[in-house]
């Protein structure tokens, strides 16, 4: 099962970006460390809006776990969907 | 006949009413009547109704009630939960009381506020210990039925304000008898789940009847022992429950779960153009302050140059200098160049002989001495113009040296043989 440990999450690209607004208006930068962190940010911002864009929701169900707390393993089922966008 | 003492008896006899589970968990209703307070803050009253009474003890600390001395006054009706048991110094049968509701609330809101009562004394509604939400979940825990509208409401919910999320559902009953053990398995497992950033358990709205596995103690212990954050949205916005109190956050309605677990994406665009837009203007500030910097150090360089024009000057000076002094040595040069050209010419063979002299070879050999020739040899003569053949006369050896001979006297020293 994929989990977000291996890949960066919007949370975390978007934290950096803030940290980078942050550091830059803070100033009193070299120049050139300015302008890395103003690349450094777009990119991130980029990212960012890339991720909201590609986005789509997935939905999984578990199995039924109704008369079963012990343990209730998995499926991964696909459930469709056509009302994503409203 | 066995004979018992009376401490046996009272002891047989509590025992037996402890071990009775109808008389642990009770329900009675009466009035009350005979109230006094204890020193110690302990209430005893007397149960009535028509026929019979019951008496009844209130330890102080046995609930949290706060509005217990409002509810325990002579005269008033009341419903109160305890169990039953013996008080053997005096012999006593007791009713200890851990929760009185005045009489005519219904038997479901009784059970609910004496497990409110009991949990919060527990303190499983602690304010302190409300999770907040994670900003921008990845994993949302959905325990709900998966056939009803909810779980289809808050997908579409998710699928337009956050679709970065993945819905996990675990599905169970939401009233009924398997709903309690479903709703407990479901948190459980989502809890199982990797990352799960959040969990809402859901319910559209219901009568108390139908909502009532939300009261469940277990289910309130289920979403007390939740890693994940956890949102409860149970009913309609006037619904309360157990669960809404042990919940980190409450939703009024499932919808409001939706939106209140994950933010817009909308809102979140307009918040990456805003930064955008500040690391921009802060680049360009930086920017001017670096230009700003740099005029200045120019500035001040050309306060401290030196004197270039100056030393310009002085360059040119040189280099014309130097330019005249190469044009004195070509000419120099060509001067000498010239005297050795004259020099050259005069020591041409064909310059003497324009003046006058002759070359004589004999046998190609320039005959230098008269001693080269003897008489009748044949001779080479060159001129100026050209040249002729001649031959030597045997003569007199004796004028080999001496004075120049008059032209008269002297014969020819060469005679022409026709050239």
């Amino acid at each position: 099962m994929a989990t977000k440990k291996n890949k960066e999450t919007f949370e975390e690209l978007f934290r950096r970006l803030e940290e980078t607004v942050t550091k830059l208006e803070e100033g009193g930068l070299p120049l050139e460390r300015s302008l890395a962190l103003y690349e450094e940010g777009m990119t991130l911002a980029r990212r960012c809006q890339e991720m909201l864009d590609a986005a789509e929701v997935r939905i999984r169900q578990l199995r039924e776990t109704l008369a079963a707390p012990a343990e209730p393993e998995e499926v991964e089922e696909e459930i469709p969907w056509d009302d994503a966008e409203s | 006949m066995e004979v018992y003492s009376v401490s046996r008896i009272t002891t047989y006899l509590r025992e037996l009413l402890e071990t009775d589970p109808h008389l642990a968990d009770i329900w009675v209703s009466g009035e009350v009547s005979n109230l006094t307070r204890s020193t110690a803050g302990h209430l005893y009253f007397t149960l009535k109704d028509s026929e019979s009474q019951l008496r009844c003890v209130f330890f102080r600390g046995a609930t949290l009630q706060r509005d217990l001395a409002s509810m325990v006054e002579s005269g008033a009706q009341v419903v109160a939960h305890g169990r039953i048991s013996l008080y053997e110094v005096r012999g006593d049968l007791q009713f200890y009381v851990d929760f009185v509701q005045p009489e005519g609330v219904g038997e479901l809101a009784m059970e609910f506020e004496r497990l409110k009562a009991r949990l919060e004394q527990e303190g499983l509604f602690e304010q302190s210990r409300k999770r907040p939400l994670p900003p921008f979940p990845e994993r949302i825990g959905v325990v709900t039925s998966p056939t009803g509208a909810v779980f289809h409401d808050i997908c579409a919910i998710l699928a337009r304000r956050w679709p970065l999320a993945e819905i996990v559902l675990a599905p169970s009953a939401v009233q009924g008898i398997e709903a309690v053990r479903g709703i407990v398995a479901g948190i459980a497992a989502l809890n199982e789940e990797p990352d799960m950033d959040v969990i809402i358990v859901a319910r559209g709205g219901g009568s108390m009847e139908e909502l009532w596995a939300f009261n469940e103690e277990a289910v309130a212990r289920a979403i007390y022992a939740s890693h994940a954050p956890f949102v409860s949205a149970v009913g309609h916005e006037t619904d309360y429950t157990i669960a809404d109190y042990v919940a980190d956050v409450r939703a009024p309605t499932p919808s409001t779960a939706a939106e209140l677990v994950a933010p817009d994406r909308r809102t979140v665009a307009t918040t990456i153009v805003a930064r955008r837009a500040a690391l921009s203007t802060a680049a360009r500030l930086c920017l001017d302050e670096g230009v700003g910097c740099l005029r200045g150090a120019l500035g001040r360089m050309e306060h401290c140059a030196p004197p270039i024009d100056r030393d310009r000057q002085r360059v040119d000076d040189v280099l014309r200098l130097a330019g005249t002094m190469i044009d004195a040595a070509f000419a120099r040069s060509r001067e000498h160049v010239g005297g050795f050209r004259l020099q050259l010419r005069s020591l041409h063979p064909q310059a003497t002989l324009a003046r006058g002299y002759a070359l004589v070879e004999k046998d190609g050999v320039a005959v230098r001495r008269v001693r080269d020739v003897k008489s009748g040899d044949a001779l080479d003569v060159r001129v100026s113009d050209g040249g002729f053949a001649a031959r030597v006369e045997p003569k007199s050896s004796a004028r080999r040296r001496g004075s120049r001979p008059s032209q008269e006297t002297q014969p020819p020293l060469f005679t022409s043989d026709g050239a």
